[in-house]
């Protein structure tokens, strides 16, 4: 291609502007990755200890045995993994299907009235509550009412915070389907709940399987509704209605010990649950970005 | 930088004249002009349509002759597309828009009918502006219109999606991938498969509300000489922006213009000699 002549004369006057824009963008650019960077170091930092200290506490019996008694040699964190794997499903299960059914009302039928406003404020506050309330709150209308620790009360207290989040996802993620695929499906002839099954949530289903996901991740590493819920068990156990032995509160109790080989599980304990919770923000997003 | 699938034989619709008036009677236009000899389908009376405390229309009259095109023309915001939205009560999906008035359908009112909406918008079907695929297969997305109301055994599903294809004339672009998803198709294309949705449920009304204005130049002829052939069948109302698609396609027009109804008649004597003269500024481009 040949060169057109331009008359550079005409635009003489814009170039000071200019130069000064590139000088302010070039600025702009290195703060924002001075500010990445520093936000970066902590993470990898963290990570990174995470992985060498962990990593180290890692053997066959952390899987195949029990935390052990203090003062003692060997054990691991059977009935902890188990434990906590057995409470942050069943309370992913439980609180699931209340969270998406909430979070299609608020989209679909509740969008203006009263009842959806209230619905969504109350939400909100849920979403943001601290966990240890919920614990306690738990604590108080189940474990003082029962007289007793158990797996159930844990549960519920975790399902408390995967409902709102899950509420939030699934409302959002409705709320993302174009109105013009509700017309399309109505003027077909479909009913409402025909419309919101087969066509808005089937549109929103990736968005809603990641909620859920990262509603998953995010009970993973509670420890304070746990504490005051299951509370721990040094044994194994499957039985829901005693105490049960979880990773975060075991983590909590044996890196405040004074043994070495329980602050070693501890940091097993802690890689286990990063690397549960890393697997599932990346399940998410590879989910999320299949759809989109 | 739209594929371009079709075969390079451009239809001539984009270049065909504008039909001249068959007709020389210069007496009969009045708004709300009776149809000759064909059978009435649809028949509006004294329709108000109010978005809240707005009135989008008023006091519309007119009838919608049985396997014709009925078009509705005028400048945006004059109430075509509303109208049409009246004819299959969508707006009712909105609780604050509300109708008032008559539309009959073979004699009874859709707006009071005791009869569930969901049997009324199943016999009028609708084709929006935008393509709008359900997030499924293709075959799924004709299938879905069909499994609301009827049990069929998959070989009769399977020839209604083709049959459904075929007069959408998409059935040749698509046969060897119905399990792909509906939204992997082109513009065109997803216009096409929402028109063979509409039909598949077999309705005897098509209301199209400005169903080329998203696609290129192509696409709109394949779905012009569709309408075309749409009208052998069914019963068409459609709404555009486009007046030279109006004189194309269809063979009554309605011009509308703030909520009125301004003229409404033979396509022909519309865009050749209309009775009105805001009608006539807007056709010939001095307004609008």
């Amino acid at each position: 291609m040949r060169a057109v002549p331009v008359q550079i004369s005409h635009s003489d006057y814009r170039l000071p502007l200019h130069r000064r824009r590139k000088l302010i963008n070039r600025m702009a650019l290195a703060l924002s990755l001075i500010a990445m960077a520093f936000g970066l170091v902590w993470l990898i930092w963290i990570l990174w200890d995470v992985l060498v200290l962990g990593v180290q506490g890692i053997n066959a019996a952390t899987f195949l045995e029990s935390t052990p008694p203090p003062n003692s040699d060997g054990g691991g964190l059977a009935n902890a993994i188990v434990g906590s794997l057995i409470m942050v499903l069943s309370a992913t299960a439980l609180g699931t299907p209340i969270g998406i059914l909430a979070g299609i009302y608020l989209a679909e039928y509740g969008q203006r009235t009263a009842l959806g406003r209230t619905t969504r404020f109350i939400n909100d506050i849920l979403l943001s509550a601290p966990s240890i309330v919920i614990g306690l709150f738990v604590y108080t209308i189940i474990v003082a009412q029962t007289r007793s620790f158990s797996g159930y009360a844990g549960v519920i207290a975790l399902a408390l915070i995967v409902i709102p989040v899950v509420v939030r996802t699934t409302e959002n993620m409705l709320q993302l389907v174009p109105n013009s695929l509700r017309e399309a499906a109505v003027a077909l002839g479909s009913s409402k709940r025909v419309m919101i099954l087969r066509v808005t949530l089937k549109a929103a289903r990736a968005g809603v399987v990641t909620g859920v996901l990262l509603a998953l991740a995010r009970i993973a590493g509670e420890t304070a509704p746990l504490l005051f819920t299951a509370l721990s068990n040094q044994f194994f156990s499957l039985d829901l209605s005693d105490p049960m032995a979880n990773l975060p509160v075991t983590i909590f109790k044996f890196a405040l010990s004074p043994f070495a080989n329980w602050q070693q599980m501890a940091w097993a304990g802690v890689f286990l649950i990063t690397i549960g919770v890393l697997a599932l923000n990346v399940l998410a997003r590879v989910l999320f970005r299949q759809k989109h | 930088m739209a594929e371009v699938t079709a075969p390079a034989s451009v239809p001539a619709a984009a270049s065909r004249p504008i039909p001249v008036s068959r007709t020389s009677d210069a007496t009969t236009t009045t708004v709300s002009r009776k149809l000759g000899s064909e059978r009435i389908k649809m028949d509006v009376r004294d329709l108000n349509f109010y978005y809240g405390k707005f009135q989008a229309l008023k006091n519309i009259n007119l009838q919608i002759a049985e396997k014709k095109v009925t078009a509705f023309i005028g400048p945006s915001g004059c109430g075509k597309s509303t109208l049409l939205r009246v004819f299959n009560r969508m707006y009712e999906l909105y609780p604050e828009q509300r109708a008032e008035g008559e539309v009959s359908v073979d004699g009874e009112n859709i707006l009071t009918s005791r009869d569930d909406v969901a049997l009324i918008r199943a016999k009028i079907g609708m084709i929006f502006q935008k393509p709008t695929p359900f997030p499924m297969s293709i075959y799924d997305n004709i299938a879905f219109g069909v499994k609301l109301f009827e049990k069929l055994s998959r070989s009769a599903m399977d020839e209604r999606v083709e049959w459904a294809l075929r007069k959408a004339a998409l059935w040749t672009e698509v046969k060897d991938k119905l399990a792909q998803s509906g939204t992997s198709l082109s513009g065109g294309q997803q216009q096409r498969l929402c028109i063979a949705r509409g039909i598949a449920v077999k309705p005897e009304i098509i209301l199209l509300d400005e169903p080329c204005s998203a696609l290129d130049p192509i696409s709109t002829a394949k779905i012009e000489e569709l309408i075309d052939e749409l009208k052998k069948d069914y019963t068409v109302a459609i709404v555009t922006h486009n007046l030279q698609q109006a004189a194309r396609v269809s063979d009554y027009t309605g011009y509308m213009y703030l909520g009125d109804l301004v003229e409404f008649g033979d396509t022909d004597q519309v865009f050749v000699k209309p009775a009105r003269k805001e009608t006539e500024d807007y056709i010939t481009g001095r307004f609008g």
